[in-house]
């Protein structure tokens, strides 16, 4: 079978495409082509914002994948799209080049401000476009699968996989926060110039960058979607719901686990890659466990499970963040806190979840008279 | 006897002669007056030397202003000291109305420098006063001047009080030690006797002198030294293993509350940290309280508060469970999301109510100070947490054995509902439990107020530690906690001088991490079937 096949009876699905294609478009064109002076015309800034909750929403989507589908509550995602985020920065910091406050060719700027003579190993290629994007998938991915293969052969589940993912992004917030890590330390990595020879302040570069993550964001909800409408995605929810059941009927759970995880990384580290250039910075802080457990409520918010309600989650959520951080900055915590409490307690299966649920119902109720046997395997 | 209270007198009276004008008459310390009061610097120096020797507090005033620079002598060649810009006094106190005619700085160099510091040195070794008896003798251990020696000889002769008398015994052997015209013999006698407490000032001293001396005395150094680095490094390792100690009960105090509600409930409680930090807020309150009203209460303000910042945290812990916790149970995932969301509101609360800034907490009287134990110095403060901490635990353990509401409670875990067969009131015991080990955490709070900044964010930096803390020593083990707690800040101290505090850190949560994929279920797991893990 065959993905437009999927999504062919997929209405939510194609509707979220189409309207990531619309603002993949409308967005930029209503950025450039128009004159500030016009109402229509979109300021670069909110365009990069809306950049930005693209990004959150692809963390959001990485993390659906493997919580929504495979009951993996990961704490530390932070770590893989912030890991995602310093590959990107470490390729951005090489673009500088001479034009750094030091006017070192080779060295980044903290390093010369820390007497550091030559390029650590870890920083070898980041030159080069091709090698950075590289990493940023495959470093993150690569943890993961590190992190997983030792956690799920042993069969760390349910919190105590929760409490250890946390305790990973801790330890790698710890170690960022070093100065000899190499990787600025304390301050981490900014004053970016260039991204591919673009200025990466200027007005198109933004544009660029926002049509990058629209189009990252549909593509990894592709990939996601596919991975889970697959036979390999109805084992997954399999050990979701059943893990012990799962691996007695002969499945190795371990591995089926294991690649979700892996790909959610890399996904994760593909949002944080994308987020750097639009925000202009990364540091250590974006280890924070907090943030990781920040992702988690956009998920539970929208609806896990389902996708695209985690993608609506994190835009949403991040929404009412910058419009109450500004408006009330007091009252933020507050309505995080109760938002983490309500959706909890009355809201278990999110917003989309809710309302596709109870969309169901209705329809089972208009077509239950009538005929019952012909809505068949469908969705 | 006589001569001490005669000789300030009398130099008191020559003085009062001199400061109004008169003819010196024939005293000891008015020769050394007119000694100092000249451009020689030779002569100022056997004046220094001289009144070194007469010891009477004018000497001593006068030496402290010639080292401060603020020692002037007139024409007639009385001294006058400068005390500030407009004040100047005779060397007996007497305030000068006007300045004398042509007055001139005592002129210091290098030599009479040296001079003046031994000889300020062996004045205050025969002050009334121990600690400063205390602080001349190690002045005179560390300058070692030949010229000190009969003036410690004296004081140690006199000295009563054993603690000054033994940093006397050690100077003088130092001096004994690093002068060369002393007997071989003696040097070893000294070098031994130095050994006995050696620290970092003996090396020292040890390697500067060992440069010079002779063949024997070189070899009983070198024995010397390799004994004192042993003995060292075995200090600085119990040093560490109690530093450790203290550390790990810190974290015990942080986990046993959560070792209680995770443990023994299975409820995450992300905002047991803020539990802690309502424990420590608690605490400020109630010394605002008490020095605003009853300053003289002040040393038992920690006494008081642990009652009520265990009330007031058990309260906010009973809310907690009944609003929110208890509709959640079985889904231990969501009551993760929803406590990390009480967690956000309880610290904006409080930053709301007492700003985000940090809140001073004092200290009583009997936490303040340290404790020399074996040459190691532990500030009181660490010692009380340790043994606080394990006043909690047993207390703890005690109401889980041995009261019934610890076996109702110890019955509803272990299987609820042949409990609530019994007649047990499950959802009563369960939010009791819950308001337990909230109140416990805000104990908690209460101690590490002493240790810790109080600010909304007290609790944050907790959480993690205490879970894996409670994780690390096996869920549902109040043993598992205690040693866990203490192994992990053990290690911690152990590890933070190979690798340096940070890097430590991450050693033992990688540490963790990789244990639990070997023993999921902690150092002491229960035992049982069990198909989920």
């Amino acid at each position: 079978m065959s993905r437009a096949l999927y999504l062919r009876h997929d209405r939510l699905g194609l509707g979220f495409l189409m309207v990531l294609c619309a603002l993949g478009v409308l967005v930029p064109v209503l950025n450039l082509a128009l004159p500030v002076t016009s109402s229509w015309h979109v300021p670069t800034y909110a365009m990069s914002l809306m950049g930005k909750y693209v990004c959150y929403a692809l963390l959001a989507v990485a993390l659906d994948l493997v919580w929504g589908f495979c009951g993996i509550l990961s704490l530390g995602h932070g770590a893989f799209f912030a890991l995602g985020g310093y590959a990107m920065g470490m390729y951005l910091m090489r673009q500088i080049g001479t034009r750094g406050v030091y006017g070192n060719p080779l060295l980044p700027d903290f390093m010369v401000f820390l007497n550091w003579k030559e390029l650590p190993l870890t920083w070898f290629g980041f030159s080069s476009f091709g090698y950075a994007m590289l990493m940023v998938v495959l470093v993150p991915g690569a943890l993961a699968f590190v992190f997983g293969w030792f956690a799920f052969r042993s069969r760390v589940t349910g919190v105590y996989l929760s409490i250890i993912t946390q305790a990973m992004t801790y330890a790698m917030m710890l170690a960022f926060f070093r100065n000899d890590m190499g990787f600025g330390g304390n301050n981490g990595l900014t004053d970016f110039k260039d991204i591919l020879g673009f200025n990466i302040q200027a007005q198109g570069t933004r544009a660029g960058l926002f049509i990058a993550s629209v189009v990252a964001l549909a593509g990894c909800y592709l990939l996601a979607r596919f991975m889970v409408h697959s036979a390999y995605g109805k084992v997954l929810i399999a050990i979701r719901d059943a893990e012990s059941r799962s691996r007695f009927l002969g499945y190795r759970v371990e591995n089926f686990k294991l690649l979700a995880f892996t790909v959610s990384a890399s996904m994760a580290g593909l949002a944080g890659a994308l987020y750097v250039p639009q925000i202009g910075i990364i540091n250590p802080s974006e280890f924070a466990p907090g943030n990781s457990i920040e992702a988690v409520i956009w998920v539970a918010v929208g609806g896990r499970g389902t996708l695209v309600g985690a993608a609506l989650g994190a835009v949403l959520v991040n929404f009412s963040k910058t419009w109450l951080t500004g408006a009330m900055p007091e009252i933020w915590l507050f309505a995080l806190g109760a938002l983490f409490i309500v959706v909890t307690l009355f809201l278990p299966k999110g917003l989309v979840g809710t309302a596709s649920h109870s969309l169901k119902q209705w329809r089972e109720r208009q077509t239950a008279r009538p005929k019952d046997h012909t809505i068949g395997e469908a969705r | 006897m006589p001569s001490r209270i005669l000789l300030p007198l009398v130099a008191m009276l020559a003085l009062l002669a001199s400061a109004i004008g008169m003819p010196a008459s024939a005293s000891p310390a008015d020769d050394a007056f007119a000694k100092l009061a000249s451009d020689q610097f030779a002569q100022i120096e056997q004046g220094i030397v001289d009144l070194s020797a007469i010891g009477t507090p004018e000497a001593a005033t006068v030496l402290e202003a010639l080292s401060e620079t603020k020692l002037f002598y007139a024409p007639d060649k009385s001294l006058v000291i400068r005390k500030s810009e407009s004040q100047l006094v005779s060397p007996s106190g007497a305030l000068l109305r006007e300045a004398p005619a042509g007055l001139k700085q005592v002129r210091i160099n290098n030599r009479v420098r040296r001079a003046l510091e031994s000889a300020l040195g062996s004045l205050t070794l025969i002050s009334p006063d121990p600690a400063k008896r205390k602080a001349a003798a190690e002045a005179v251990f560390k300058a070692r001047d030949p010229l000190a020696l009969p003036l410690i000889t004296q004081a140690l002769s006199r000295e009563s009080d054993a603690g000054v008398k033994d940093t006397m015994v050690r100077a003088r052997a130092a001096i004994v030690l690093a002068s060369s015209e002393s007997a071989n013999l003696d040097r070893i006698n000294a070098i031994e006797l130095l050994a006995e407490k050696g620290d970092q000032d003996v090396l020292a001293l040890f390697s500067t002198v060992k440069a010079t001396a002779p063949a024997t005395v070189k070899q009983a150094i070198d024995t010397a030294i390799n004994a004192i680095e042993r003995r060292l490094a075995l200090l600085s390792s119990v040093q560490n293993a109690l530093y450790g100690l203290s550390l790990g009960s810190v974290l015990l105090l942080a986990a046993i509350g959560l070792a209680i509600t995770f443990g023994v409930m299975g409820i995450i409680n992300m905002a047991h940290g803020e539990m802690v930090m309502i424990g420590a807020y608690t605490t400020f309150m109630v010394q605002e309280v008490i020095r605003a009203r009853y300053p003289a209460l002040f040393d038992w303000s920690l006494l008081i508060a642990l009652p009520l910042a265990f009330l007031t945290a058990g309260a906010v812990g009973l809310v907690l469970e009944r609003s929110i916790i208890r509709f959640l149970y079985g889904r231990p995932l969501e009551t993760l999301l929803a406590t990390w969301g009480v967690s956000l509101m309880l610290q904006q609360a409080v930053r709301s109510m007492f700003g985000p800034t940090n809140r001073e907490v004092g200290a009583p009287a009997f936490m303040s100070g340290s404790v020399d134990l074996f040459g190691l110095t532990i500030t009181s403060g660490r010692l009380w947490i340790i043994v606080f901490s394990l006043v909690v635990f047993v207390v703890l353990s005690l109401v889980l054995r041995a009261t019934s509401f610890g076996l109702k409670m110890r019955a509803v875990t272990q299987n609820r509902r042949m409990a609530a067969a019994m007649g047990i009131r499950t959802p009563w015991i369960d939010s009791l439990t819950f308001a337990l080990g909230s109140g416990i955490a805000g104990i908690a709070g209460v101690a590490l107020s002493q240790i810790d900044n109080v600010s909304p964010n007290l609790g944050q930096g907790y959480i993690i530690d205490s879970f894996m803390v409670v994780v690390f020593g096996g869920v549902g083990n109040l043993w598992g906690t205690l040693v866990a707690a203490l192994t992990l800040g053990v290690a911690n101290k152990f590890l933070e001088p190979l690798a340096g505090a940070v890097l430590g850190k991450i050693v033992v949560l990688v540490f963790i991490i990789l244990f639990i994929q070997k023993r999921p279920r902690g150092l002491f797991a229960l035992k049982g079937r069990a198909v989920e893990a």
